[in-house]
């Protein structure tokens, strides 16, 4: 069994925040690149262009303000235990720009490699995770399966007692795996690439598509038409808001994912846990909050807020598992909108319009996907071809019914 | 000792005195005190230090709204991060001063907590003059009315006033109004009730906090104690047809340089310790305010003993009434003046106003009211910015939820009274209730006075310490920081500097961060905004949110009619689904391995008996029954005879199997279907989608009948004997009774005639003992073996179980669970559904092509076999694999790959172990695994890696056991 | 939570129902003419829009029964809740 250094402990002071992150600058009429949607992807694609690319001729457009979707909406879990080679490929791969980020942004982004647990409770659960561990083994991933007395040494305050409604029977490791400051992910990676010379333009919604043929020839926006010789999708949610002014069909449904914080307490919750069985996923962050997520909500929804009985069964299940929980309280519940595929796998590829790129159906991976993400992207943008670790997610796979199901057995794909 | 109580006055019970300790120090208060009342009467401001600068701070407001004066209770029970000011006293109460991080209890809370529903016709949330008026108004028309109000008792902000109402104290009519609705049947009327999170369609949660204020019963003096079983606290679940949202305004700080001393508290704060506790908050007094409403707080310290230094009014324009009430008490007015900083470490000392140093222990701040709109904007509600008020307020109307008085932005009390009343006759006409006439209450005449002025912060001094958000140590500089970085929203400000993410959620801050942004951006506060309003209003614990949903409640457990059998017979458990299932049943000194082998081998060699009554059944009825079962299962059910049984398999859409299981036909109109024990309940919707929104026209009806009937199936060579002994009038050969046909018999008298697929229900209840108990036999085997499995009523299921075991007792009859059934399925390769299938396996892939009609033009996932990736031949097939070694156990899950050497990652892998077991028949372990081409393969060797080793193992063919089918007749 | 209105059984609350996705969406009469292509579409792709959306729903914990609505995506609020048999009604 692996042991890791705690980097930050909960509780500690954050960090000073730099002095200048961004300008805010007007809209140039045309660029080489435009990208929708100033999140976590948009902007580390933005990055990656410049840093690994030198494009730089980039506008990435924001309806709203930048980082302030989905990015600052989830429970910041960063781990790369999937069951697939496809999946585990990309997140791996994620992981590891992930162990440099802080350096490579040169801002302080709190990643803590705190060690996830995936809690087994039947099992069914058992086989299924056993079965991930070996695959992530083979593929180069540090993977654990831990007995639940093993569990007790990981995180002590999960209740393995076995008069549990469902006992814990073990859980998959990844001690690699952790949490980081989602705000400061979205501005490190906005600093950088402001700093490049990429225009982050706030405030500045996409209306529609500048078409010639069958070619993007540029976007028209509430701060009037900008030309682009290239333009990427990273909308998550409103994605198909988008693709619908083009009439493009994509397989990807939004709905409500809720999450909630506690008030700041004294570090008791020293990793990740999660369960899909009893359903609750939980972290400490540094500050001390507890952070919560479940299940998204189970129709479409666009409101950025879901149902309170999902929070109530999600107190339910945490207080299930974690007894000292009970008072603990409930400072402040949220949603995003999260964009699900039928496989709860990306889409992530070309389209039929030249120079109109895709990036969305992350559902609940996206945040742990984001450098990955935004390096394969920039890759792609750059050469017109995806980057193997993105290249399995194209939207064919739907047609030849070669899916990369991620719901079967991989626990919880949050 | 409690140097700063008033001799008389507040709603505090003088007779009783409580012993407390707080930060180490023992103390005493009384009842009806809180924790920070009993603190300030002792002259105790300071409750601990900030979080990130460590400077000194105290309790600076009389309730929630409180940024400060976070607590810890340690006794009776650990609970973090309360504030001071809403902690009612109790005896023996143990408190500390926190920074910031509370602390957990170790050890798990025993209280008990719970949850009620309740449905009105109008919720009216706050009970103070606007509440109380709209709940008359509509409990005098009739309405279903509930009432909550935070507070331990009703009134609100009267409770920390000397207004008066029809010529009298105005709590003397909060006490007529509170006595008035209790007269009323259909009200309900909660204190200590905080309306938290406010929903669609009129959904409002409130947290009801029903024993704390009583103590625990050693440390009780007098008076009630909280039973044992009461829930402490409980989740209201209230439906109403309107919320009136009468939740009143937050008094807002003004901010400037060092603002954050104890001994700095807001006006209307030092008003309620006054009136409502007997708590002179100081003894010599600066007010500084920027409207009206902070003058009477200065008249009545004065007027308690307290020597008011001065009033400073930011506005240059005073009101006349109020400064002749200053002057005829000496209290000075600075008009036009403003507080540039204060002194003083531990508790403020004095106050610097422009220049001038005058020296105080407290310092009362008003910069105007915030409307408490936070329940409003919860539901969807949008805000307006107000620039009189300088606040959000109620931007529109909103189907089904009003607001009225404070926090509608209405000022005075006069307007408060009228306001609830207006807009309860608003919400009754809507919901078809006629207001009645009565007279309405009289305040006494308002002071006129002068408009407020809107002033954020003095910009005199270091931004550093002028404290925005005092629990998060934010201040203007922080502000003035992020805006330099390049933020433009309050959303990246509030992140940037986390200003309002703190226990009180941005109560006094919220607004003040918008202000000083607009200020330093030059931008409109109304076109800035606020961050948005997120249940709960104050912090819930997690434990009042679960309720009751903890331990053997969290979810149901399900059981079977033989369970406490199961339980005598000392069955070790396995959760499937929501059911509790015998995985096996051990003799003494026996563990698992040993007990499965000999459950094995006697069910091989004898006869065993199973509890299968967790399996899924619907009885699927009507002219069309068998067109429609046609459709669902990939093989064909329409041919099947009356009295014959038939394997099938159902696919999704996308061609993956989802379930299997067997179908009797019991009539030409009428099917009993099983399903797996976890896919019981979506296999019901799923066929009910399919019947109701695609095949309307086809005449068939389900009905889930689990729970109705039980299922034992009496498995192995022996069983032949053993249910003819049980049932002699049926004729158990082969001939008369062959493989995958089902009989229905009677068990007990020889008297015929019941139909066995009636429920008990229908017969009217239990017959009487000398009554047949009607049985259904079936000819169906998971095990390959001779089997016949047996159902009956539930009702009768425990009586036939043992009538079974005695019967089979001389055959040495041993009863097994699921892993024993799971051991001899899988040596006959049946899959299980969810275990050797993941949501990516057809029945092809199974080896089950023989279960795929050919003939049907349309099944459920037919069209989806046809596509190219079911075409690629190197799909995961299953197959045995037998490891090499004959005592090498696989474990379930474990990955095959080629080998025998491990080239370094990424490893190809063929597939993996979907079950593992050791074969008591076979002698040897095996195991099922889903292998790529995995048919095409057999009697190849390949690899898997277990426990840091490579093992080699044989593909072989799926069935390992009796592949010949020898035994199915016995 | 919301209330819905079950055609049949009138308001309950959200939590007895379950959803169905997008409704008017027939399985095709005949599968087997059909593309690999429009196959999937017809599996896989379903519209997604932010404001009206008529969709299927089920009383799963009530009278099981299944019926379509209008609902706004972003406010959650029912427009319109009809049978099976009826026809969608004009949304504004």
């Amino acid at each position: 069994m692996t042991t890791v250094d705690r980097a930050v402990p909960p509780g500690a002071d954050l960090p000073e925040h730099a002095d200048f992150l961004w300008r805010n600058p007007e809209p140039k009429r045309s660029y080489d690149v435009v990208i929708v949607g100033a999140g976590g992807h948009g902007l580390a694609t933005a990055h990656y262009l410049a840093k690994n690319h030198g494009i730089r001729d980039v506008a990435v457009l924001e309806r709203s303000w930048l980082g302030g979707g989905n990015m600052c909406r989830n429970t910041t879990i960063i781990r790369s235990n999937y069951l697939w080679d496809e999946s585990s490929a990309i997140y791996e791969h994620s992981l590891k720009l992930w162990e440099t980020l802080e350096e490579d942004l040169g801002y302080p982004i709190l990643f803590s490699q705190r060690g996830v647990l995936n809690l087994a409770h039947s099992l069914q659960d058992v086989r299924d995770s056993v079965r991930r561990v070996e695959a992530n083994k083979l593929n180069g991933i540090d993977a654990e399966w831990l007995t639940p007395d093993e569990v007790k040494k990981v995180c002590p305050i999960v209740n393995t007692s076995q008069e549990l409604r469902y006992p814990v029977l073990g859980a998959t490791y990844q001690p690699r795996a952790g949490i980081a400051r989602h705000d400061y992910v979205a501005w490190g990676f906005a600093r950088r690439a402001d700093e490049a010379g990429i225009d982050i333009i706030q405030d500045c919604a996409v209306t529609g598509f500048r078409t010639a043929g069958d070619r993007i020839t540029g976007v028209r926006t509430t701060r009037g038409d900008i030309a682009a010789g290239k333009v990427v999708l990273c909308a998550a949610g409103t994605t198909t808001v988008l693709t619908d002014m083009l009439g493009l069909r994509i397989p990807v449904q939004s709905h409500p994912l809720q999450a909630l914080v506690s008030e700041l307490l004294e570090p008791v919750h020293p990793t990740v846990v999660m369960s899909n069985h009893v359903h609750v996923y939980v972290s400490q962050a540094h500050k001390g909050e507890l952070v919560m997520g479940a299940g998204v909500d189970p129709y479409n929804g666009y409101g950025q807020r879901g149902a309170f009985h999902v929070i109530e069964r999600q107190m339910a299940a945490a207080v299930e598992l974690f007894p000292v929980f009970a008072r603990a309280h409930l400072l402040r519940s949220w949603a995003g909108v999260v964009d699900v595929c039928p496989d709860a796998s990306p889409v992530v590829g070309k389209t039929p319009y030249e120079g109109l790129y895709l990036n969305c159906g992350w559902g609940t991976g996206g945040f742990k996907a984001t450098p990955g993400l935004g390096w394969s992207l920039a890759h792609m943008i750059a050469n017109d071809e995806p980057h193997p670790c993105i290249a399995p997610f194209g939207l064919d796979r739907f047609v030849t019914g070669a899916l990369i199901d991620e719901h079967g057995a991989a626990g919880v794909a949050h | 000792m409690n140097a700063l109580r008033l001799p008389a006055g507040g709603r505090i019970d003088r007779s009783t005195t409580y012993e407390f300790t707080f930060n180490g120090q023992r103390l005493t208060g009384h009842p009806g005190d809180t924790l920070a009342s009993a603190l300030l009467a002792h002259g105790i401001h300071r409750t601990g230090t900030s979080i990130k600068l460590g400077r000194p701070r105290g309790i600076a407001a009389a309730w929630a709204e409180d940024p400060n004066g976070l607590i810890q209770i340690e006794e009776p029970f650990p609970e973090p991060m309360l504030l001071a000011t809403t902690v009612e006293l109790t005896d023996g109460l143990t408190a500390r001063g926190i920074p910031g991080q509370g602390r957990l209890a170790d050890v798990p809370d025993s209280a008990r907590y719970d949850a009620r529903h309740s449905h009105a016709d109008l919720l009216v949330i706050g009970a103070g003059p606007t509440g109380l008026c709209a709940a008359l108004t509509a409990a005098r028309a009739g309405a279903r009315v509930v009432l909550v109000d935070e507070q331990s008792e009703a009134g609100g902000y009267l409770l920390g006033s000397t207004d008066r109402i029809d010529g009298g104290p105005a709590l003397d009519w909060v006490a007529a109004a509170t006595a008035e609705l209790a007269g009323f049947a259909d009200v309900l009327h909660l204190q200590r009730t905080t309306a938290f999170g406010h929903f669609d369609d009129g959904f409002v949660l409130a947290l009801e906090r029903r024993t704390d204020h009583l103590g625990t019963p050693t440390h009780v003096l007098g008076g009630e104690t909280a039973p044992p079983h009461k829930s402490r606290q409980r989740v209201w679940r209230i439906r109403a047809r309107h919320v009136l949202v009468a939740a009143g305004a937050h008094e807002r700080p003004v901010v400037f340089s060092d603002n954050d001393r104890p001994g700095i508290m807001l006006a209307g704060g030092a008003r309620t310790y006054l009136h409502r506790y007997g708590v002179l908050a100081g003894r010599d007094v600066v007010v500084f305010t920027t409207n009206d409403s902070a003058y009477a707080a200065a008249v009545d310290l004065a007027d308690a003993g307290a020597r008011v230094h001065a009033v400073v009014d930011a506005r240059a324009a005073t009101p006349a009434a109020w400064v002749q009430k200053c002057v005829r008490r000496g209290i000075p007015v600075r008009a036009g003046r403003l507080v540039t900083g204060t002194e003083g470490v531990e508790r403020i000392t004095a106050v610097a106003v422009a220049g001038e140093r005058i020296p105080c222990d407290l310092l009362l701040v008003s910069g105007g009211w915030n409307p408490a709109v936070h329940l409003f904007s919860q539901a969807g509600g949008t805000l307006r910015y107000d620039g009189g008020l300088g606040a959000f307020v109620p931007g529109e109307e909103r189907d089904g939820v009003s607001v009225a008085g404070g926090a509608a932005g209405v000022a005075e009390l006069g307007g408060c009274l009228a306001d609830g009343r207006r807009a309860a006759e608003g919400a009754l006409g809507g919901l078809g209730f006629v207001p009645v006439d009565s007279p309405s209450p009289v305040a006494e005449a308002h002071v006129d006075g002068q408009p407020s002025l809107v002033l954020w912060r003095v910009a005199d001094g270091d931004q550093r310490t002028q404290f925005v958000d005092l629990q998060r140590d934010a201040t203007v500089a922080d502000i003035a920081c992020a805006i330099g970085a390049g933020m433009r929203t309050v959303e990246h400000v509030k992140r940037y500097t986390t200003i309002g993410t703190a226990h009180d959620q941005g109560k006094t801050s919220g607004v003040l961060a918008s202000g000083i942004a607009a200020e330093l951006l030059g931008r409109p506060v109304g076109e800035l905004g606020t961050t948005t309003f997120r249940p709960p209003y104050t912090p819930v614990a997690f434990a009042a949110l679960a309720g009751r949903d903890r331990g053997s409640l969290f979810d149901p457990e399900r059981t079977t009619a033989v369970h406490a059998w199961h339980v005598a017979r000392g069955a070790v458990w396995e959760d499937v689904g929501q059911w509790k299932r015998p995985r096996y049943y051990p003799l003494p000194g026996e563990d698992m391995e040993a007990a499965v082998l000999r459950e094995c081998a006697a069910v091989r060699g004898g006869v065993g008996i199973l509890d299968g009554s967790t399996l899924g059944k619907i009885d699927v009825q009507g002219p069309d029954a068998a067109e429609f079962l046609n459709r669902l299962y990939t093989n064909m059910i329409a041919t099947l005879k009356v009295g014959s049984v038939r394997y099938g398999v159902m696919c999704g859409a996308d061609g993956m199997v989802i379930d299997d299981g067997t179908v009797l036909r019991l009539a030409g109109d009428r099917f009993l279907v099983y399903t797996t024990t976890g896919g019981a309940a979506a296999v019901l919707e799923w066929m009910e989608e399919w019947l109701q929104t695609e095949w309307p026209d086809l005449r068939v009806y389900l009905t889930s009948v689990t729970e109705q009937w039980a299922t034992f199936p009496v498995v192995g060579p022996r069983s032949r004997d053993v249910i003819g002994t049980v049932f002699p009038d049926v004729d158990v050969s082969n001939a008369a009774f062959p493989f995958m046909t089902w009989r229905d018999t009677v068990l007990g008298s020889n008297r015929s005639g019941h139909d066995a697929s009636t429920p008990r229900s229908a017969r009217g209840g239990r017959p009487a003992p000398d009554q047949d108990v009607p049985v259904r036999l079936a000819r169906v085997s998971f095990s390959g073996e001779l089997a016949y499995e047996v159902n009956v009523d539930s009702w009768y299921a425990r009586a036939v179980w043992e009538r079974l075991v005695a019967a089979g007792e001389r055959h040495g009859i041993t009863p097994y669970g699921t892993e024993t059934m799971h051991v001899l399925r899988a040596e006959k390769a049946y899959p299980i559904v969810g275990q050797d299938t993941d949501g990516t396996v057809t029945p092809h892939d199974l080896g089950m092509s023989w279960a795929v009609s050919k003939k049907k033009p349309f099944f459920v996932g037919k069209r989806s076999f046809h596509r190219a990736d079911n075409q690629r031949a190197d799909r995961k097939q299953l197959v045995a694999l037998l490891p090499v070694d004959r005592n090498l156990f696989l474990p379930e899950g474990s990955q095959v790959i080629e080998g025998p050497s491990v080239p370094e990652p990424p490893i190809p892998m063929l597939g993996h172990v979907t079950s593992s077991y050791r074969s008591a028949a076979l002698e040897r372990t095996f195991a099922l695994a889903l292998v790529k081409a995995g048919r095409t393969r057999i009697g190849e060797t390949v690899h898997v890696p277990v426990a840091g080793a490579l093992v080699p193992v044989e593909v072989a063919e799926p069935v390992v056991f009796d592949p010949e089918g020898a035994r199915r007749d016995g | 939570m919301q209330l819905i209105t079950c055609p049949y059984c009138g308001p309950r609350e959200e939590a007895e129902f379950h959803y169905g996705g997008q409704a008017h969406v027939p399985h095709p009469a005949d599968p087997g003419s059909l593309s690999d292509e429009e196959w999937a579409h017809h599996l896989f792709f379903r519209d997604n829009p932010r404001g009206p959306f008529a969709e299927r729903w089920v009383h799963a914990l009530g009278c099981r029964r299944w019926f379509n609505a209008v609902r706004d995506t972003v406010s959650y609020r029912f427009h319109h809740i009809y049978r099976l048999d009826q026809a969608r009604p004009e949304t504004p």
